[in-house]
């Protein structure tokens, strides 16, 4: 099967992103790299977990005094809304239906902005109100460095996204550009996944001591 | 519709077993969704009703895990057939990430 022939609904394969070897390889390799991701974000989690609330004095804040459920939860809803919007965006993919797919990685993109926005306020709100930075004590090194390496993957997965989406406008789905998108919602679900960690580990847990 | 089999061989017949079998899966993923919702609330309700803290930490991770579990599995295909590496690549990073989080909040402070 060439990368650029053109397909029906009728004739698009059942696995569209490893149709080709290059897909396979792809698919392989992105799997393995999540793998690696893994360990990453666990090894920062290690550091948060054993740094947390070390602070040099009492006019430092500790967790339980920055944290504010209602915000961490809006955030939690846009990220696991937007990581249900990538499914929809691959089940048209896997449908041939290249507008709608687009459609959905649209709202996926706005809810991934939604969170980022929330993120820089949250940042700005600890710096500006709690004297919390990244270089006040071994705390707040710890915890803009996990929470800011995801902040980082949620930047680079919505680049990577909204690239896609604009190099990929006229062109339509093919066998070429079918891995591609399947392995940017694979990246951004691996976002969601840490999140999942990080709003139970950092901030349920911290608000409890 | 019996002959809705996907090796039929009749390409319209398989076209449509197709399109269902991607809407079914579809259907699973909302409920997914509409569990892994739940199981937020839950956790940051549990957290708001201020139950002790000895209830409160298992009890959330838990709920992650599942939720964790729920993702990678349904949102990420690797229920599918042919993920045999991908579960090899993630359980392996898994164990490595485990112990090193083990370590760090065990014997670092000795």
């Amino acid at each position: 099967m060439a990368a650029e022939q053109k397909f029906t609904p009728q004739t698009w394969p059942e696995s569209p992103e490893q149709a080709t070897l290059e897909g396979k390889n792809k698919f392989l390799g992105f799997w393995f790299f999540l793998g690696g991701e893994t360990v990453l974000f666990a090894s920062l989690f290690a550091t948060y977990l054993a740094l947390k609330d070390s602070v040099p004095s009492d006019t430092h804040a500790k967790a339980a005094d920055l944290f504010e459920l209602p915000l961490v939860f809006l955030m939690t809803m846009l990220l696991l809304t937007s990581s249900l919007t990538s499914v929809f965006a691959m089940y048209h993919m896997k449908n041939y239906n290249f507008k709608k797919m687009q459609q959905w990685l649209f709202i996926t993109v706005a809810l991934g902005l939604g969170f980022l926005g929330c993120e820089i306020y949250e940042f700005n709100h600890y710096y500006h109100e709690f004297e919390h930075k990244f270089t006040s004590s071994a705390f707040g090194s710890a915890f803009y460095t996990l929470v800011g390496f995801h902040g980082g993957h949620v930047v680079f997965g919505l680049s990577w996204i909204i690239a896609l989406m604009i190099r990929n406008a006229k062109r339509g789905l093919t066998l070429y550009n079918a891995p591609k998108f399947y392995l940017a919602s694979l990246y951004w679900h691996f976002i969601d996944v840490v999140w999942v960690f990080i709003f139970t580990v950092v901030y349920l847990m911290g608000m409890v001591g | 519709m019996a002959n809705l089999h996907p090796n039929s061989g009749d390409p319209k017949v398989t076209y449509e077993y197709r399109r269902k079998k991607h809407a079914e899966e579809m259907r699973m993923q909302v409920i997914t969704f509409t569990m892994m919702i739940f199981f937020t609330v839950i956790a940051f309700a549990a957290v708001g009703a201020g139950f002790s803290k000895w209830f409160i930490v298992p009890f959330v991770l838990l709920l992650a895990v599942v939720q964790v579990i729920f993702q990678l599995y349904y949102f990420m295909h690797m229920s599918h057939k042919g993920h045999e590496a991908p579960q090899l690549f993630m359980y392996s990073g898994v164990i490595v990430g485990f112990v090193t989080i083990l370590a760090f909040v065990t014997i670092i402070w000795w």
